[in-house]
């Protein structure tokens, strides 16, 4: 399901399977949770970068309900996982890069903003909420990190409320290509940071990207720890979620 | 360390000498002790506050070296600095920070706690150093950090980048206000500001207090983010 390499101090997690669509399985979850783990108790961790990629036309096509949508308990399943991986990835001790390769869409565009960066191929693939599409409700937790990632409020209109489906360049064009600024409103609104040609050329940019990362040479920790306190509403929204029983409601099971 | 002068209805703080008027105890308590007085003083005033300093710093952050001869200082310097911010917050007046020198971590967070800043163009740098010098950053700097800086690439390389901002990239990120040729036209452009405003009546400092809600609500304390998720016994 997921592979896990290393390339001189950039760790690159791979969503396996040319043909498939990647789906977001409480298994497939735990895959990537696991993997991400591995790279946390790797003693290199803290001098290093992880890259998130994945083959094939789709970075990952959101949850998967092939056991069908009205199984509410699984669905908060993968919600409850979903959440986990979130949590692993906001406090790991190391700068992270998705290097979108494809498609990504509902749980899967969440996934690609909780990475410090996002690289996509220019010319093929969509970032898309589907959620209202698919009749499906955005979590308060998802919700936060949307808000903290996209500054703009009509881009997160545009996102949320339209279910857009952006190509490259039109998620970068909302707010931010590589380190330029929507300038004198302030409020850049941008998903993407840079918009490349082609897979192969997308992971090489986020390999870069890695290397110049970890020349600065700051240590992975204190990183992890500023990460947290930047994306902050959204590890309280995802404790809250786990300890409450109103979550549990809100997320459509019938307790 | 620090002066209060009146120039027509505008107060002008400065921190003085050409050192790197670092936040320790004592520059805090004269910058606190300042921002009293103009408050007792703006009362009946139509007045504006502005903070600005001598040579080639703002303010380089605070006093490291004195926290590592004293750690217990650490605190102490937060609190003062929680409470001057938490002052300046409140002010029922307007309050402008001409930055005429670097302006380095809770440096930045002191430039930062002003409704306005004017920064010279030709020299000196915004910089959160934390994650250069492997300090935490309280959830309150961030809350701060958040009301400025609207832009969430430009959070992230200002904060897990800690980029050397200069006044022209500074405007381009909606931090800094205008940026000026030298440390003299940059005070003078803040006072022909703070002269252009006309604000009658007291509810301008309500107003802010409710607009940096989110700043008040966490300033009370220095606890960052992971102290809270990790003791709630959370399995993260």
């Amino acid at each position: 399901m997921c592979t896990l390499e290393k390339r001189g101090r950039v760790f690159i997690l791979k969503l396996t399977g040319d043909g498939d669509e990647h789906r977001l399985s409480p298994a497939v979850i735990d895959e990537i949770n696991s993997t991400v783990r591995r790279v946390r108790s790797d003693p290199s961790a803290s001098r290093s970068v992880l890259v998130t990629t994945a083959e094939g036309k789709f970075f990952s096509n959101g949850y998967d309900f092939s056991a069908g949508r009205s199984d509410l308990s699984l669905l908060h399943l993968m919600h409850a996982k979903l959440r986990a991986l979130f949590a692993n990835l906001i406090t790991l001790p190391l700068p992270t890069i998705a290097a979108v390769t494809g498609h990504a869409s509902a749980a899967a565009f969440c996934l690609v903003m909780c990475h410090d960066y996002v690289l996509m191929r220019r010319d093929r693939g969509f970032l898309y909420m589907t959620e209202l599409d698919l009749d499906l409700e955005i979590p308060a937790w998802a919700m936060s990190l949307i808000r903290l990632k996209i500054g703009s409020p009509a881009a997160r209109r545009a996102v949320v409320m339209t279910s857009a489906k952006l190509t490259a360049v039109e998620a970068a064009e909302k707010g931010i290509v590589g380190g330029a600024y929507d300038g004198a409103a302030g409020a850049g609104g941008g998903i993407v940071d840079g918009a490349n040609d082609g897979a192969a050329e997308t992971v090489e940019a986020a390999v870069r990207l890695g290397e110049d990362l970890v020349s600065r040479g700051f240590d992975g920790h204190v990183y992890g720890r500023m990460r947290e306190i930047l994306l902050k509403e959204v590890l309280d929204e995802i404790v809250s979620c786990d300890t409450s029983s109103a979550c549990v409601r809100n997320n459509a099971s019938r307790l | 360390m620090c002066t209060l002068e009146k120039r027509g209805r505008l107060f002008v703080l400065t921190l003085t000498g050409d050192g790197e008027h670092r936040l320790s105890p004592a520059i805090l308590d004269a910058i606190g002790s300042a921002v009293r007085r103009v408050r007792a003083e703006s009362s009946s005033s139509n007045s504006v506050l502005i903070t600005t300093s001598e040579g080639k710093f703002f303010s380089n952050g605070y006093d490291l070296d004195l926290g590592k001869s004293d750690p217990s200082l650490f605190p102490v310097m937060s609190a003062k600095l929680r409470s001057v911010v938490a002052d300046l917050i409140s002010l029922p007046i307007p309050t402008i920070a001409a930055v005429t020198g670097h302006a380095s971590a809770a440096g930045f967070i002191l430039a930062m706690s002003h409704d306005y800043i004017l920064m010279r163009r030709d020299r000196g740098f915004l910089y959160m150093s934390e994650l250069d010098i492997g300090l935490r950053m309280p959830a309150w700097f961030m809350a701060l950090i958040r009301t400025r800086i609207g832009s969430p690439a430009a959070r992230r390389d200002v904060v897990l980048t800690a980029k050397k901002l200069t006044a022209t990239e500074a405007v381009e990120m909606g931090i800094v206000d205008s940026a000026h040729g030298s440390a003299a036209e940059t005070v003078e452009a803040a006072v022909k500001l703070g002269e252009e405003m006309n604000l009658e009546g007291h509810v301008y400092g309500r107003i802010r207090e409710m607009a940096m809600r989110e700043v008040l609500d966490v300033i009370g304390f220095d606890e960052t983010v992971s102290d809270v998720v990790r003791n709630s016994g959370s399995k993260l």
